[in-house]
């Protein structure tokens, strides 16, 4: 069990990695938190994949003098695959950023719960009035009018 | 004709950088070539869907590199078709008029457009993909394109969005991770490959993790019950068109992967042997959506709400169509996948000519509406009796094959519920019914509203007649296309 803990620590890195950012995004009601608990979240996949290349008494995967032989080079494809991640990840994290950005615009805040309490409020408010809900600025009803394609984009 | 595979994909990347390009030069021609890519790729994904049924799967190595090494892209019968119906609901949406779509007119330069055809690129690469890491590259962009097009929804639909991006990264998240379990199995990505390799280490835990991983994240991605909490947002927060788009085949290109992997790549030999009862748990998870789902529908009052919850429910018929892993279920699965795109899009399609007539999202002022749009709420009325499932419309099919297979594994309760579910479908669309079709209209909005144009009711016509025609020529579907790739997968 020790030298398995001793072998394998990364793992349990990662693992450990995953939960914090699972419990970030699931149960933090603040939505840079959740954010940053994806981000964590991604960086511990990462982190994994390189973990699983790893090979004792093996370097760079660059043919050399030292022969062919496979055990000595590195497994070159999972960090191939996750400098593609990487670059999905930023992609990713930036669309989010500029949600947040408008989020913080229309609201003034990132906690999810009050956003979500306004919006219901104002369900009720659009429900309570007879006024047709085509009205564009009705409190509940979709806006279409505001900056179409803002965080699209990034 | 090797070139074939790519061909779909090809053209609809190629118009996304066009459309964007055009869009800055004028609003109108991002559309024009949106409407000719996404015909084009419809016509490469028919032709493909014909010569793979003739004449067996296609493939096509990227950069002359060969599988093992390099990125595959298989054409066989199964892709075709999801190819097919991705394009065809994507030239629909793309004709469909700016307004109604999207709930505005565009500004120069706004890339509404590109957003669409960049949805419709990644869902036709995951359809094309034998490779599990490209699968995992285009999920995540037909995902970053739907933030984008989901957040044109207001207020609501940038929260939306954002909760939807958190949950959907992490659902794609999950499938990396199993994908990387995989990889460090096998040492390979291509599917082909490692369905070669996976049985002589078949009672390895890792292999039982990556797959318990992978069904979680894509389940995730398709909104199988009980992580579809961010799909009812996120549909009906979306303007109109984006949520026909969504419902119709974006949720549905995770249930693509999922039959994918689990029939073709892991094989029917991994469901529920020892380790994890994968297909169990699907088949239990999928009948709680559908009673779920529909529960939560008819409680809604906002069409595009009901909609929305009504997907939930849907897709759980084609999560147990997958779990019963019988190859007449499974023919019931894919049908539904065509069925439900037919259906859903229409559906989107008519809740967004209402609101362009009217601006009405809620149900209980629909009425009257019949004798305003007559022939709107006709092709409704098909899409929502084929939704409860009367014969001889398309969802009746689907319907039938999972039943006949839930009988042959002798699975009642899925039988009983399957069934049964119609009743609640009917219940949600009664009160539609009832609104629209009975009532006499009295709102001032109502009698102002007329047929919509052209295009509205062109396109829902289009979907309607689809409907009729995959009830009518089911046997010819079922024989050549589902029922070959069912029997080669489980047979």
């Amino acid at each position: 069990m020790i030298e398995l803990l001793e072998a394998r620590y990364i793992y349990l890195l990662v693992m450990v990695l995953l939960a914090i950012g699972l419990y970030g995004v699931l149960a933090k009601t603040d939505l840079v938190k959740k954010v940053i608990g994806l981000t964590i979240f991604s960086s511990a996949i990462f982190l994994f994949f390189i973990e699983g290349s790893v090979q004792a008494g093996a370097t760079a995967p660059v043919i050399d003098e030292r022969g062919i032989d496979p055990n000595l080079y590195v497994d070159p494809v999972p960090h191939l695959l996750i400098l593609t991640a990487i670059v999905v990840g930023v992609a990713v994290i930036g669309v989010a950023l500029s949600l947040l950005v408008r989020v913080y615009r229309a609201h003034g805040t990132f906690d999810e719960s009050v956003i979500a309490e306004r919006l219901a409020e104002a369900d009720r408010a659009a429900g309570a009035t007879s006024a047709p809900d085509r009205s564009p600025g009705l409190p509940g009803e979709d806006d279409p009018g505001t900056a179409p394609g803002d965080g699209g984009t990034a | 004709m090797s070139q074939l595979p790519v061909l779909p994909l090809l053209s609809l990347l190629v118009g996304a950088v066009l459309a964007l390009l055009a869009g800055v030069w004028r609003a109108w021609a991002g559309q024009a070539i949106s409407v000719v890519v996404t015909g084009l790729s419809l016509v490469f994904g028919a032709v493909g869907l014909v010569v793979v049924v003739r004449d067996g799967p296609l493939t096509y190595d990227f950069g002359g590199w060969p599988p093992p090494i390099g990125i595959e892209y298989v054409l066989d019968p199964l892709s075709a078709f999801m190819v097919t119906i991705v394009a065809l609901i994507g030239l629909l949406v793309c004709i469909y008029p700016v307004d109604a779509a999207f709930g505005l007119q565009p500004e120069r330069g706004t890339p509404l457009y590109p957003l669409v055809l960049l949805v419709l690129t990644g869902l036709t690469g995951v359809m094309l993909s034998g490779d599990l890491f490209h699968l995992f590259v285009m999920i995540e962009i037909y995902a970053l394109a739907t933030y984008g097009l989901v957040s044109l929804g207001g207020d609501r639909g940038v929260l939306a969005a954002l909760r939807y991006l958190l949950l959907g990264t992490v659902g794609s998240g999950l499938y990396l991770l199993g994908v990387g379990f995989l990889y460090f199995s096998t040492g390979t990505l291509n599917m082909a490959d490692m369905a070669a390799s996976l049985p002589p280490i078949a009672d390895n835990p890792a292999v039982l993790g990556a797959m318990g991983l992978i069904v979680i994240g894509l389940s995730l991605k398709m909104a199988l019950f009980p992580l579809h909490v961010w799909l009812p947002d996120a549909h009906s927060a979306a303007p109109p068109g984006v949520a026909a788009l969504l419902a119709a085949v974006q949720v549905k290109a995770a249930a693509y992967a999922l039959v994918r992997i689990l029939f073709d790549v892991l094989g029917p030999a991994y469901l529920d042997t020892g380790g994890l009862p994968v297909s169990t748990a699907l088949v239990w998870f999928g009948l709680a959506g559908i009673i779920v789902g529909s529960w939560l529908a008819i409680r809604q009052t906002d069409l595009k709400r009901m909609l929305a919850y009504s997907t939930v429910a849907q897709l759980g018929y084609i999560g147990v169509g997958i779990g019963l892993a019988s190859p007449i279920a499974l023919i019931g699965a894919l049908l539904h996948v065509l069925n439900h795109a037919l259906m859903k899009s229409g559906l989107f399609l008519v809740a967004g000519g209402i609101i362009q007539q009217t601006g009405l999202k809620k149900i209980p002022r629909f009425t009257g509406l019949g004798k305003q749009m007559p022939w709107t709420m006709a092709g409704f009325a098909i899409m929502a009796l084929s939704m409860v499932g009367i014969p001889p419309l398309a969802g009746f099919w689907s319907k039938f094959y999972l039943v006949w297979g839930a009988l042959e594994v002798g699975n009642w309760v899925v039988a009983v519920v399957v069934s049964t579910s119609s009743l609640l479908t009917l219940v949600y669309f009664v009160r539609l019914f009832e609104q629209i079709f009975v009532r006499e209209p009295v709102e001032a909005v109502v009698l102002e509203a007329e047929e919509p144009g052209p295009r509205i009711v062109g396109t829902v016509g289009v979907l309607a007649l689809a409907i009729i025609a995959v009830g009518l020529f089911n046997a010819v579907l079922v024989s050549q296309v589902l029922g070959p790739v069912a029997t080669r997968m489980l047979g």
